[in-house]
Order: structure tokens, then C-alpha cells, then sequence
């Protein structure tokens, strides 16, 4: 495999959210808008690419028997750095976000990257790795809270659509709309991009 | 905030599956039997709280005196792993039915996001110990409540001829949509 197949494969084919399913729960809880949605995505990338990185670098170095453990430990350092980078830099981005930036660490797409990918491949192979999943989990991110946003509130990355006061679905900014949403777009993938039907 | 109103808000208004979306990923996949979702409940109440409680006395015990309290996140994470380890441990030590009954569920416990969720919850509240622990064990019941309605719905859904792209996870997430608004209907009850 080529490194643009690794670099493009998380984008559409195995994105990490519509195909692999993966990473549910901030998802769901943050894509309540377009802008929430490609704030967390963001995050997540950067994450998932140091992680990558530099499990790839440490991988010969790290006994197998608790490689677990320390991808763990190494994600946490990094989510670290992120959660009080974005409470210094994007306060109100931060507190909207509110406890699912520090619960990136138990996001399964970044321990299933580390552990399926970065362990067994090179730095570059990793860091590209780690590049389009992100990309791909923010790309989906991004879809799903502008379909929230716009029926829910009528609002797209918070410009008004429909003039002053439209009628809007507001069960799609609710957490009911999460799940219902979410269901709604997988099938569509299934249908129209997997073909399965 | 009394006991009461912790327990009713966290179990029925404010359900950590359903209203906040923490552990979202055991609810998806273990709940197609109401049996195995029962197992998963129980060791998700005795780990949930077991891990409140640790990592609430670490916080104010260790991590505040020292002010380090940026190590939160790597310190809770390795606490809340070593404990589920430790847990399995010594439940095959002394118990073997309990451990067969709720061993399977524990490693999966790990990488479920609600106990890690309510554990940087309940300090991000400044909440009290015994709010905190109120607040743990409430939100575990509230966990296992959805994971039994939900499982019981998609038993009777298995037999039912669903359009094929809608099969699988697009359907259970829409059944846990109209369940979350059923829920919606608590909106209110306590202040």
C-alpha cells in the first residue's frame, strides 16, 4: 500500500465514524454544531497524529506485554497538552466541549490506530495514518453537526439560512436528534457509498 | 443538592447514556440480550464507584497537595485501568460465581468512557465525597436502566424485517433516539 492509499483510506473508505463506527460517544455528544463538531475533530487529529508518531518511534523500544498501558499513557500526555492548550487559547470552545476533550483519551480510534497501525508501521506511514483517520473523524464530525445545526437551529457554522426566526426541527439540536441523525446518515452511507443493499 | 435529587437527575432527567452520550459504545454493542446487558450493569455499578472513589481521594489527596493537577488525566486513566485489573484479580480469588458472572464485562469496562467521564465529572462539580458517591452509583443504575430497556427493545427487534441499509447500527441508534426522547419526558422532575 502507497502512502496516499494510507493517507486517503480514512477519509471516505474506512472513515472512522460512518464505516468503522468508532469513537461513538463524542459524536454523538458534540455535534450539536458544524463548529463544535470540526473543533472536536481538530483535536482529535492532532492526538491521533503525535500518538502515531510517536509510538512509531517507540515501538521497538516498548516491551509487547504492556504496550497497551503505555499507548495509554502516551495518548493521555497528549490529550493533555490539548486540554489545557484549548482552556488557555479557546475558552469558550473549551467549555462547550466541556469533559469530552479529556475522554479523547479513551476514544477507541486513537488506541485502534496506535495498536493496528503505528506498532507495526514506519514514522511517515504513521504520521499519514494518523492524518487521515483525524481528517476523516473531523470531516464526519463536521457533516453530522451541520445536518444537526441546520435542521435544528436553521444556522450553518452560526450564519443564519433561513432569515430571522425559521421554523426549525428542534428535537435535531436535542440528544435525541444525535442518535436519530447519526442512524439516519450510516444508513445512507451503507446505501448509497457501501453499496450493501 | 439533596441525595434525592442527585439520584432521581442522574438516573432519569440527566441519563449518562441517553441525555450525555458516556458509554455509548458498550451500550451499542453489548445490549442485544437483556441477560448479558444485566452483567454488564452490575460490573459497571461496582466499577463506576469503586473508581469514583479512588480517584476522588487521589485528586484532593494527592494530586492538589502537590499541584499537579494537570497529571488529572494520565493519572485517572492508569488508576481507573490498574483498578479494573486488580478488580478481576481479586474477584477470582475469592468469589468464582462473581467472577463468572461479571468477569467477561470487566476488561471491557477499561475503554468505557462513563466511568472515566463521571469520575472528572464529579470534580469538575466540586462535588463532595459522599455527592460523589451518591452521584457514581446513581449514574451507574442509570447506565444499566438504558442498557436493559434498550436491550429489550432490540430483542424484539432482531425478529422484525428492517430494510437492509438500515440493519445493524443505523437502526439501534435510531431506537436509542426515540428511547433518549421517551427520557426527555423526565425533563423537569427535579430542580
Amino acid at each position: 500500500m502507497n502512502n496516499l492509499q494510507v493517507f486517503t483510506r480514512g477519509l471516505i473508505k474506512e472513515n472512522p465514524i460512518f464505516v468503522l463506527l468508532l469513537g461513538m460517544c463524542p459524536t454523538l455528544a458534540v455535534s450539536s454544531s458544524a463548529f463544535n463538531g470540526l473543533g472536536m475533530g481538530l483535536a482529535a487529529t492532532f492526538v491521533l497524529i503525535c500518538s502515531n508518531v510517536v509510538i512509531a518511534l517507540l515501538k521497538n523500544l516498548i516491551p509487547d506485554k504492556v504496550r497497551i498501558p503505555a499507548f495509554i499513557v502516551v495518548i493521555a500526555a497528549f490529550v493533555t497538552i490539548v486540554d489545557l492548550s484549548m482552556q488557555a487559547f479557546t475558552p469558550a470552545l473549551s467549555e462547550s466541549l466541556g469533559v469530552f476533550i479529556p475522554l479523547i483519551v479513551v476514544n477507541c480510534i486513537i488506541l485502534a490506530r496506535a495498536e493496528a497501525f503505528a506498532s507495526k508501521n514506519g514514522v511517515l506511514g504513521s504520521l499519514l495514518d494518523g492524518l487521515g483517520m483525524g481528517l476523516g473523524f473531523a470531516i464526519a464530525l463536521t457533516i453530522l453537526g451541520g445536518i444537526r445545526e441546520i435542521l435544528g437551529d436553521g444556522k450553518f457554522f452560526g450564519i443564519p439560512l433561513f432569515g430571522e426566526n425559521p421554523t426549525t426541527v428542534l428535537l435535531f439540536i436535542l440528544p435525541p436528534g444525535a442518535f436519530i441523525a447519526l442512524g439516519l446518515v450510516i444508513a445512507f452511507v451503507n446505501k448509497f457509498v457501501k453499496k450493501t443493499a | 443538592m439533596s441525595y434525592f435529587n442527585i439520584i432521581i437527575g442522574s438516573i432519569f432527567v440527566n441519563n449518562i447514556v441517553l441525555a450525555m452520550f458516556l458509554g455509548i459504545c458498550p451500550f451499542l454493542g453489548v445490549s442485544s440480550k437483556v441477560s448479558t446487558s444485566v452483567g454488564m450493569g452490575a460490573a459497571v455499578v461496582f466499577v463506576m464507584t469503586l473508581a469514583t472513589l479512588v480517584t476522588y481521594l487521589i485528586q484532593t489527596l494527592v494530586l492538589l497537595p502537590l499541584q499537579i493537577g494537570f497529571m488529572q488525566t494520565v493519572v485517572f486513566i492508569l488508576v481507573i485501568a490498574s483498578l479494573v485489573q486488580m478488580v478481576e484479580i481479586i474477584l477470582k480469588k475469592i468469589s468464582q460465581p462473581l467472577y463468572q458472572a461479571l468477569g467477561i464485562f470487566l476488561p471491557l469496562i477499561t475503554t468505557n468512557c462513563a466511568v472515566l467521564g463521571v469520575a472528572l465529572l464529579v470534580i469538575k462539580k466540586n462535588m463532595s465525597l459522599a455527592d460523589a458517591m451518591v452521584y457514581a452509583v446513581a449514574n451507574a443504575i442509570g447506565f444499566t436502566l438504558a442498557l436493559v430497556v434498550f436491550a429489550g427493545i432490540r430483542e424484539k427487534l432482531a425478529l422484525v424485517d428492517i430494510p437492509k441499509p438500515m440493519r445493524g447500527a443505523p437502526i439501534a441508534l435510531i431506537t436509542a433516539g426515540l428511547l433518549s426522547l421517551a427520557f426527555m419526558g423526565f425533563a423537569g422532575l427535579v430542580k
